[in-house]
């Protein structure tokens, strides 16, 4: 048995090191401020694919990553670590992205792809924390989606049986493939980069890093196929281009400010629609909101 | 991230040394391996950076794994049960890591598998790892029993061993055994051969042996019946899923506590004979040191490192009498002359890879073409070189390692002597590395004959011949008046021709070589990166010239005579 599988995955700036410049003046992230790297739970996602795949030998596993043109550096970490291939999704015209936009991007590069059994990705990345995207692209692409994953417990020919790390416990789910999966920080780590497959890959490139940067040995991208990583536009994609970039996210960031927490005590709430409309007046009120 | 290769820019600049260029054309046979091997670099460039992103790797496991393991493993060490080792877990989750990122196997040839990396590169692995973990590195450091396997056994044997290295599977050099330590001659394991089976069978015991419960053991028995010496020793294999070996107990051992040590029995266990018959001291034995004492060599440079970082965080933060601690001079002092021997050792122990690389490298060419006359020259010249300087900087190292642990609990004061910090595992795990492979006093007997034959002043005349920045100019004379001294010790003790006499003050001519060449080496390294080495080579060769002139008083002082204050008086019953 052998399964196909995708890691969605995202460079993202590390901020947990964060300077004084993280933000621009418009309030986006800035990102040439801080160190570009895998997002950490999307590597706990690559390793349970990994996993997979030594149980599986046969099981193909590539990764797709939306992102600037430096965000094929994510795939080469990828490959470095036992993925068998990878694709950017990278156009001006995707820049600007937000939770919506962004998973359906990615779920036109998944119909592209065309047979898959699991999408695994992290369950969210650490510079929006919104855990909206794995999910959203489940809904977009219509098969199940499994959130919080701590390990793949089986997969077997049309199901996966899966453990969620939960605020309270730990729950086992099964579901029928093709499905979705998005793996919680508490999951195995990743391994290491691979020696071998670090020398292997190493020049692997994307067409336009080819086209940017001086390249040293040029008649092995036609020798070695498997060093050409590829490259897909909105139109590669056949995707619709309102639906894409700022232009499809609805998504606006008004203002961006540094909040320090600084409350010593908290409320347990029990949800009830009253508490919950008790709450908002209070925080009109003292203009916590609005 | 923490990396401790990307932390430690001395890396670097040994990695880049010219003469690397030289080393990587010779073990790469002009880049042949890229048309068969997707992973085998494209030209010089393509090699070193290759180097350079795999020991990425080992620093990233090295600082994410295995050194925060390295407290478990020396608290809970490995187990032994009906005869069976087990690893302490976090040992065994820090193989697991390198497994996967395929790190076993790093200085073996891509056709079993490895990846035909040199020394140089292939010393900082074991330099990093030590650093992590001092025991961690005995056990992973075992994986060079595979080069002798190349050297010396059969294609059949290569073909059959050498891939299982590379898969992970581990190995442990079986020498020692409880009336054979220093004096191999005296082993007496028994091997005997089955004529009508056709086939080897080991009997007897062996002690002291590290990770003795290996899959795959190098064996040095007594072959040859009746015989007494060296002559009558050959090599075997002994592959575990064989069966006929057990662990009889662990050692419970002061440091190095990851790594078990193991007295084994082996009672009518199937071998395989390495080589000639006879040849399994006088040859394979004495390449298989080789190896280890460099190993050694690399381990200590680790455990100087790791003694220096955890002495100098101590002294940042500590603060007595309103101020951090580093800043009295006593303090900075102890951690400027703990930088510099550390960086002593480490520029020897990357000085003798790039010789044991060139002279290894042209050996295994010469198993496949002619060498050229050129070619024959060059061997013969590294190989002595190397051969003088490995016992040289296995004696040095291994002092020094000791030196800075020792030093590291001083910085500590009184929070050093408790178990709660590491600068104490340190200190236990270093006290090994100047006994095993070899203790300092023999690592001198090895050494002398290349005081007195001259190996080492004509390389140090060779170091005073190389060009230095201006700024620099002065140390190199003062390195100039420290040979003086050192040529006018060795004349005082072999003008006397007197093997006793000559015994006496070997190890002083030794150190004293060693701190030239050391100081030469620092000159060198200063003269190309002011920023990283300066302060080393300063400190360092003030250091060495008082040593020296230190010997070379003591032996003007001491002569023939005077040995008999040493002499003990024995009783006679």
């Amino acid at each position: 048995m052998a399964f196909n599988i995708i890691v969605l995955a995202k460079q993202v700036p590390d901020t947990r090191n964060v300077g004084k410049d993280a933000m621009k003046a418009d309030g986006t992230v800035n990102r040439a401020a801080l160190p570009a790297i895998f997002n950490p739970e999307d590597l706990n996602a690559l390793e349970q694919a990994l996993l997979i795949k030594d149980s599986y030998p046969g099981t193909k596993i590539t990764l797709l990553t939306m992102g600037p043109g430096r965000a094929a550096e994510i795939l080469r970490e990828g490959l470095f670590r036992g993925a068998d291939d990878g694709v950017l999704l990278t156009d001006r015209a995707f820049a600007g992205a937000d939770t919506l936009a962004t998973s359906y991007a990615l779920s036109m590069a998944v119909r592209k792809m065309g047979s898959y059994d699991i999408i695994l990705s992290g369950r969210q990345a650490i510079d929006g924390d919104t855990a909206q995207v794995g999910p959203q692209v489940a809904e977009k692409l219509g098969i199940p989606q499994i959130t919080y994953a701590e390990a793949i417990e089986e997969v077997k020919a049309g199901q996966i049986r899966v453990k969620r790390r939960l605020e309270h416990g730990v729950e086992v789910v099964a579901c029928p493939l093709p499905a979705v999966i998005t793996v919680n920080g508490s999951a195995a780590s990743c391994r290491p980069r691979n020696a071998k497959l670090l020398q292997k890959y190493k020049h692997a490139k994307t067409i336009t890093e080819r086209q940017v940067e001086h390249i040293d040995y040029i008649d092995i991208y036609s020798s070695r196929p498997y060093l050409n990583l590829t490259e897909w536009s909105v139109a590669d994609v056949e995707a619709d281009p309102k639906q894409c970039g700022l232009s499809g996210s609805p998504t606006k960031v008004k203002k961006i400010e540094n909040v320090v927490f600084q409350a010593k005590e908290s409320r347990h709430l029990s949800g009830s629609d009253a508490e919950i409309d008790e709450l908002m007046r209070e925080l009109i009120v003292n203009h916590t909101i609005g | 991230m923490a990396n401790f290769y990307t932390d430690t820019p001395q890396f670097r600049h040994y990695l880049h040394h010219p003469l690397m260029k030289r080393i990587v054309e010779l073990k790469e046979r002009n880049y042949a391996d890229k048309e068969k091997y997707d992973y085998a670099p494209m030209d010089f460039e393509d090699a070193m950076d290759s180097y350079d992103k795999v020991l990425e790797v080992v620093g990233e496991i090295c600082a994410d794994i295995i050194e925060p393991n390295a407290e478990e493993v020396d608290q809970n060490g490995p187990t032994v049960e009906n005869g069976r080792v087990t690893y302490a877990a976090p040992t065994q989750q820090n193989l697991n890591a390198l497994n996967k990122a395929e790190l076993m196997g790093m200085g073996l040839k891509r056709r079993f598998g490895g990846l035909n990396f040199p020394m140089v590169p292939y010393m900082m692995s074991a330099d990093i790892v030590s650093r992590a973990d001092a025991s961690f590195q005995n056990i992973w450091m075992l994986q060079d029993c595979g080069e002798t396997i190349y050297e010396f056994a059969d294609e059949e044997q290569k073909e059959r061993f050498l891939p299982r290295i590379v898969q992970g599977e581990t190995m442990s050099m079986d020498l020692t055994e409880p009336d054979a330590g220093s004096d191999l001659q005296a082993v007496m394991l028994k091997a005997t051969y089955n004529e009508k089976e056709k086939q080897w069978y080991l009997n007897g015991v062996k002690r002291f042996i590290t990770n003795g419960d290996a899959d795959i053991h190098l064996v040095l028995a007594r072959s040859e019946e009746g015989t007494k010496d060296a002559r009558g020793l050959s090599m075997f294999i002994y592959d575990k899923r064989n069966g006929g070996v057990n662990v009889r107990r662990i050692e419970n051992k002061m440091g190095i506590k990851g790594a078990p040590t193991c007295e084994l029995v082996f009672k009518n266990a199937r071998a395989e004979l390495v080589g000639t018959r006879r040849m399994g001291l006088i040859k394979y034995v004495m390449s298989l040191m080789n190896g280890a004492r460099l190993g050694i060599i690399a381990q200590s440079v680790g455990i100087c490192e790791a003694a220096v970082r955890e002495a100098y965080s101590y002294a940042l933060e500590r603060r007595q009498f309103g101020k951090p601690i580093i800043e009295f001079p006593p303090v900075y002092e102890m951690l400027a002359n703990m930088r510099a021997r550390t960086d002593a050792a480490r520029t020897m122990l990357y000085e003798t890879s790039r010789f044991v690389d060139i002279y290894k490298t042209l050996e295994d060419i010469s198993r496949e073409r002619k060498l050229s006359p050129e070619e024959r020259d060059e061997m013969k010249r590294y190989s002595r070189l190397a051969d003088a300087f490995t016992p040289l900087g296995k004696a040095m190292s291994s002092e020094y390692a000791n030196q800075n642990a020792y030093d590291a609990i001083q910085v500590h004061g009184g929070s050093g002597y408790m178990k709660d910090y590491k600068c104490e595992r340190l200190y236990r795990d270093a006290r090994i590395t100047n006994i095993y492979e070899g203790t300092t006093q023999l690592q001198v007997v090895a050494a002398i004959r290349h005081v007195t034959t001259g190996t080492y002043l004509q390389r140090i005349k060779e170091y005073e011949a190389m060009p230095v920045n201006p700024e620099l100019e002065q140390l190199k004379r003062v390195l100039k008046q420290m040979a003086e001294m050192y040529e006018k010790s060795v004349e005082l003790v072999t003008s006397q021709k007197d093997e006793d006499y000559l015994d006496f003050h070997a190890r002083r001519l030794v150190e004293c070589a060693g701190h030239l060449v050391m100081g030469h080496l620092l000159l060198q390294d200063a003269s190309k990166d002011a920023a990283l080495f300066r302060h080393s080579a300063e400190v360092y060769i003030h250091y060495g010239e008082v040593e020296v002139l230190k010997n070379y008083n003591f032996i003007s002082r001491s002569g023939i005579e005077e040995m008999a204050y040493y002499k003990p008086t024995i009783a006679e019953e």
